[in-house]
């Protein structure tokens, strides 16, 4: 098991008695040593995400054996790992989108898809659950835009029909959203007459739309041609800047470099080793974390 | 004019006479004029035999085409079309959440239901559902396995003609809408539940904004296909001696023995509703299209619009330039 906090105040104490002490002082050091000046402006009281010990099976199979990670407010957290080591299962886990067999997770210290009743966690009913949710965005390697609304509509949507916002007031801060991403003046295009990267910054502006503590992404780049890669970069790292949580599941090396606080390397449903970019990249302690980056950076790459 | 330098070799290979000039003239299809001609030929003699045989009697159907009974049929039949049309795609779409849904006897009884009524000849539905008072004397509503009764009445003064009718067209029809509109939710992507349920949309909102609409695409043509297969079907109500159109003729011809012309007021009928039912699809389809294509395709009407604008309008410009 594995626990990173990348600030130390945010550990729960029953994380820190579990930690090796090796852990703890990379963990206490990742605040200082990351060379991002824009991460000191951060001003986030909310959205801390931890959890602890998750496991999943579908089927006969084991996707996560056990996870336990902390993400303090407005952290960044890059999870990297080969496919099917349950990256993208772990991610599900947080919004509830997948249930866990075990284990828990909590969002500024209040489960998530469950609430204490004695000493049982009784799964919450659909209507809170979704509550939580809007607390929480996704963005998708597909996209999954609705294709029959226009690139406003699509951003508006959930605030009107989940959050009972005026439609006036939603329009105004769509277009806003949209402005971000730099779509507004795509604001009336239906997402087949927009290009992947487009689509996926409209994805964003629509998680952004319900004003979440936390963001996650799930592969965000991974469907799109390579010269549309970064245009989608660019606005998650604007976001990184922002004080939202972000937890980003993605195979751009360079981009999990540039601006993640903590890297988190998973195989096999569990988390090998996480920590700075740094001590991910340039020292690896598992010889699994070793050999999965010898294969994935090109030789030129050099942290 | 070409801006590539021809290549090196120049000497050796002949040069490329410049083409620039020349008029581009399109391949011919000498062949696609023979068809043309030959069903043009055909369609005439169709069109000359149905002008000129006198046994067509026009003006027989001329004179009933409006008659006031042809038109009270005409009423029925519309009526009977569209009732059991919107009552059939109702339950239709109950039947298909349930087959769609995790409960094990929703799915079972959904299936059961559209299993009986497809494989039982709607001939045969009608006339059961018109001799239920056979089986069945007294229909009541109550608490079952007790003597409470909220209502109580003799079955064949519940199920007139009409009720026999609807219930028969209505049944059947659940039966066929319900694999269509199940077909249509099945071509949705499951992302897109899921990007509506990451978003927080509420399950209702999920299916009828997100999902439905984008159902309504493959739900729509084999809708119209129903509807107008339903238009024809109420014919087969005759057999209950019900008053639509189709029993309306045939009471008119068994009278005055005109069998062919009466048959061809209800044929004129049902394809007028057959026209405007089509045109009703085409815009309907177009509205739910938004989105599906990058971009719409011009309406008639808007073609013809454009026509007149370009054709018509600009016209005395057209020397001028």
């Amino acid at each position: 098991m594995s626990t990173i906090a990348a600030r130390k105040e945010s550990k729960t104490t029953a994380q820190a008695a579990d930690e090796a002490p090796a852990e703890t002082s990379a963990a206490a050091s990742a605040g200082t040593t990351a060379a991002r000046p824009a991460t000191a402006d951060r001003q986030a009281t909310r959205g801390q995400v931890d959890i602890t010990n998750v496991r999943k099976s579908f089927g006969a199979t084991e996707v996560l054996k056990g996870v336990s990670l902390s993400v303090p407010p407005g952290g960044v957290a890059v999870i990297v790992g080969p496919s099917g080591s349950g990256k993208s299962t772990l991610l599900r886990t947080i919004n509830h989108l997948e249930k866990v067999d075990g284990g828990y997770i909590t969002i500024d210290g209040e489960l998530v898809g469950y609430e204490v009743r004695g000493n049982k966690l009784h799964e919450l009913r659909e209507k809170d659950i979704l509550k939580q949710r809007t607390n929480i965005g996704m963005v998708f390697q597909s996209f999954n835009l609705f294709p029959h609304l226009t690139a406003l509509e699509n951003v508006i949507e959930a605030p009107i029909v989940a959050q009972k916002r005026s439609k006036a007031e939603a329009r105004k801060r769509g277009l806003e959203l949209l402005d971000r991403v730099g779509l507004k003046d795509r604001a009336d295009a239906y997402p087949r007459q927009l290009s992947g990267g487009q689509q996926q910054r409209v994805a964003i502006a629509r998680a952004l739309a319900l004003d979440p503590k936390i963001l996650l992404f799930d592969e965000p780049t991974s469907a799109l041609d390579p010269e549309l890669v970064n245009e989608v970069l660019d606005v998650i790292r604007e976001l990184a800047t922002s004080g939202t949580t972000l937890i980003v599941v993605t195979h751009e090396m360079g981009f999990a470099r540039d601006v993640a606080d903590t890297v988190v390397f998973m195989d096999d449903g569990l988390i090998v080793e996480s920590g700075t970019p740094q001590d991910i990249f340039a020292n690896p302690r598992e010889e699994r974390t070793r050999s999965f980056f010898s294969k994935v950076i090109e030789p030129a790459f050099n942290i | 004019m070409s801006a590539i330098a021809p290549p090196a070799t120049a000497d050796t290979a002949p040069p490329t006479p410049d083409y620039s000039e020349y008029k581009l003239v399109p391949a011919r299809h000498p062949w696609r004029w023979v068809g043309t001609v030959v069903v043009a030929a055909g369609v005439a003699a169709i069109a000359w035999s149905l002008v000129t045989n006198p046994r067509w009697e026009w003006g027989v159907v001329a004179q009933w085409f409006t008659a006031q009974s042809v038109v009270n049929g005409l009423v029925e039949t519309l009526k009977l079309t569209a009732i059991s049309g919107v009552l059939g795609f109702v339950l239709g779409f109950i039947l298909a959440l349930m087959r769609l849904s995790a409960s094990p006897l929703l799915v079972s009884v959904s299936w059961t239901f559209s299993w009986i009524f497809r494989s039982t000849p709607l001939l045969v539905q009608l006339l059961l559902w018109y001799n239920l008072g056979y089986l069945y004397e007294k229909i009541s509503l109550g608490i079952p396995f007790t003597d409470v009764r909220f209502f109580e009445a003799q079955t064949t003064t519940l199920i007139s003609q009409f009720a026999a009718a609807v219930l028969g067209l209505t049944l059947n029809q659940a039966a066929y809408s319900a694999e269509i509109i199940r077909g249509g939710i099945l071509s949705v992507d499951q992302g897109q539940l899921e990007a509506a349920s990451a978003l927080g949309i509420p399950a209702w909102q999920r299916n009828t904004r997100i999902v439905l609409p984008q159902a309504m695409r493959a739900i729509l043509p084999n809708a119209f296909n129903e509807i107008i297969g339903l238009v024809k079907g109420t014919s087969i109500v005759y057999v209950l001696a019900y008053s639509e159109l189709f029993y309306t003729v045939q009471v008119i011809y068994n009278r005055t023995q005109q069998v062919l012309p009466l048959l061809l007021v209800a044929t004129l009928w049902y394809v007028v509703i057959t026209s405007v039912l089509s045109v009703f699809q085409y815009y309907i389809e177009r509205h739910f299209s938004k989105g599906a294509v990058r971009n719409l395709p011009l309406t008639p009407l808007q073609k013809a619009r454009k026509f007149f604008a370009t054709h018509v309008a600009a016209s005395p410009t057209k020397d001028a330039r």
